[in-house]
């Protein structure tokens, strides 16, 4: 009965990820923009496994595409690969302490920027700053509060 | 168990596949680009939505700016009106001279296109893409490859238009080219984006071409894509090494790319013709 609902509250929160995304940020701190939508796909697919889906966050990625002018498919590759990660390994990802969570979330914002990266390369326009890498240590340290605030919302909406 | 895991890595599988797709054929070619559309009208709320909030905190900081620094404000810029109007005053007899000599020389005549001052959007793109969102769209017949300038130079064109906002591809990038020529020497070249160093590079010119630091280029107007006389930017470098076929150099933008914030949309004169007639003096 509740459930359905309940449910709205997972577009809700990537509507406010996507907002996170476009915001305006000054100067060279647009490079240390945390990879929000990234990794609120993670927190779903880590309590929800069986409702969320490679197939939806390739559709996420490419409506980041859409949003951010990359090259259609390039977000939403990069978001797939790193999603099918999370799924096969979510149980395990589940147990493991705030810390080492932390530095799986890192790992995987490296590999979805690796992705990026690899594509720019590609066509030839490579970000022209090392701080792009930077980006996957301030996700890391803001995915703890990430989880915290994303939790109590699960408990208050009873999202299961 | 095992049926579910091979199931999403063929998922996945197929998913890697048409992205790929997607991605070369929105590289190659322009045929997604209608799709591309359909995604981003949805997706406009969006971008107003973090636009408007800081807009609406600018204007609020105007509001709140202090008489005194207002009554100064207005104070300078009279004169800054006036030393331009006198300027203009004489760029206007030397206008009309030159379109008597033009016409002398039975050549088509220069006369100022539509101008439409659009705002940038406040939102961000990925830091590696040169491109930037206008608030004005097809509701304005903004049209694709539309020059957009700034009051300084060129930024770059349109390359996208939804029905209130459209995309605008800055000179730096790499897929943009913009015809020009030397102010000193006029020397012709192609500006190419340098999306690596933020500045344009110069294709293709010859080592014994006349070109110098601190050169001015301003577009050609060849091509019929750029009105001809803007700035485009000013020379940086010029690195001539025997053991390349081409003198490598470098321009660096003349317009403000990450500065301004309101830039000017040109429709070339022929393509409003009727509306020249009432702005001709």
């Amino acid at each position: 009965m509740k459930r359905a609902p309940s449910l709205i509250i997972v577009p809700c929160v990537l509507i406010v990820a996507f907002l996170l995304t476009l915001l305006p940020m000054p100067g060279w701190t647009v490079w240390l923009r945390p990879a929000w939508v990234l990794m609120v796909l993670i927190y779903w697919t880590m309590n929800l496994p069986y409702r969320m889906n490679v197939g939806f966050a390739w559709f996420i990625g490419i409506l980041l595409d859409v949003l951010t002018g990359t090259l259609l498919g390039e977000h939403a590759i990069a978001l797939s690969i790193v999603i099918y990660l999370v799924v096969r390994w979510d149980s395990r990802l589940r147990m493991f302490l705030m810390l080492q969570q932390a530095l799986c979330v890192m790992l995987l914002v490296f590999l979805y920027q690796f992705i990026l990266f690899c594509v720019q390369g590609f066509i030839g326009q490579l970000p022209k700053s090392p701080l792009y890498w930077a980006c996957s240590f301030t996700s890391m340290i803001v995915w703890p509060w990430i989880w915290m605030m994303l939790e109590n919302m699960r408990r208050r909406f009873r999202v299961v | 168990m095992f049926n579910k895991e091979s199931q999403i890595g063929l998922r996945l599988f197929f998913l890697a596949i048409i992205s790929i797709a997607l991605m070369v054929t929105d590289h190659r070619t322009k045929m997604v680009n209608q799709l591309r559309t359909v995604i981003s009208i949805p997706l406009t709320p969006l971008q107003y939505l973090v636009s408007s909030p800081i807009q609406f905190i600018d204007n609020l900081k105007n509001l709140m700016s202090t008489h005194d620094t207002l009554v100064k404000e207005n104070f300078n810029l009279k004169a800054e009106q006036l030393l331009l109007k006198a300027q203009m005053q004489r760029y206007l007899a030397i206008e009309s001279e030159n379109n008597q000599l033009k016409a002398l020389l039975k050549s088509a005549s220069e006369v100022q296109g539509k101008v439409l001052v659009a705002e940038i959007m406040a939102v961000d793109t990925e830091p590696f893409v040169n491109q930037i969102v206008l608030d004005k769209g097809e509701n304005e017949n903004v049209f694709v490859g539309q020059p957009v300038l700034d009051a300084t130079g060129v930024m770059g064109q349109v390359i996208q238009v939804m029905p209130s906002t459209s995309r605008v591809l800055l000179v730096t990038d790499p897929h943009s080219g913009v015809p020009v020529q030397n102010t000193r020497s006029g020397v012709r070249a192609i500006a190419i984006g340098d999306s690596f160093s933020g500045k344009i590079r110069l294709a293709n010119v010859p080592q014994t071409a006349d070109i110098r630091a601190d050169d001015i280029f301003l577009t050609s107007g060849l091509g019929q894509r750029y009105p001809a006389g803007y700035p485009l930017g000013r020379v940086v470098s010029v690195v001539k090494d025997p053991g390349l076929q081409f003198s490598s150099i470098l321009v660096e933008p003349a317009a403000q790319l990450d500065r301004s914030r309101e830039v000017l949309l040109i429709w070339p004169a022929q393509k409003v013709e009727a509306k020249v007639d009432t702005k001709v003096k």
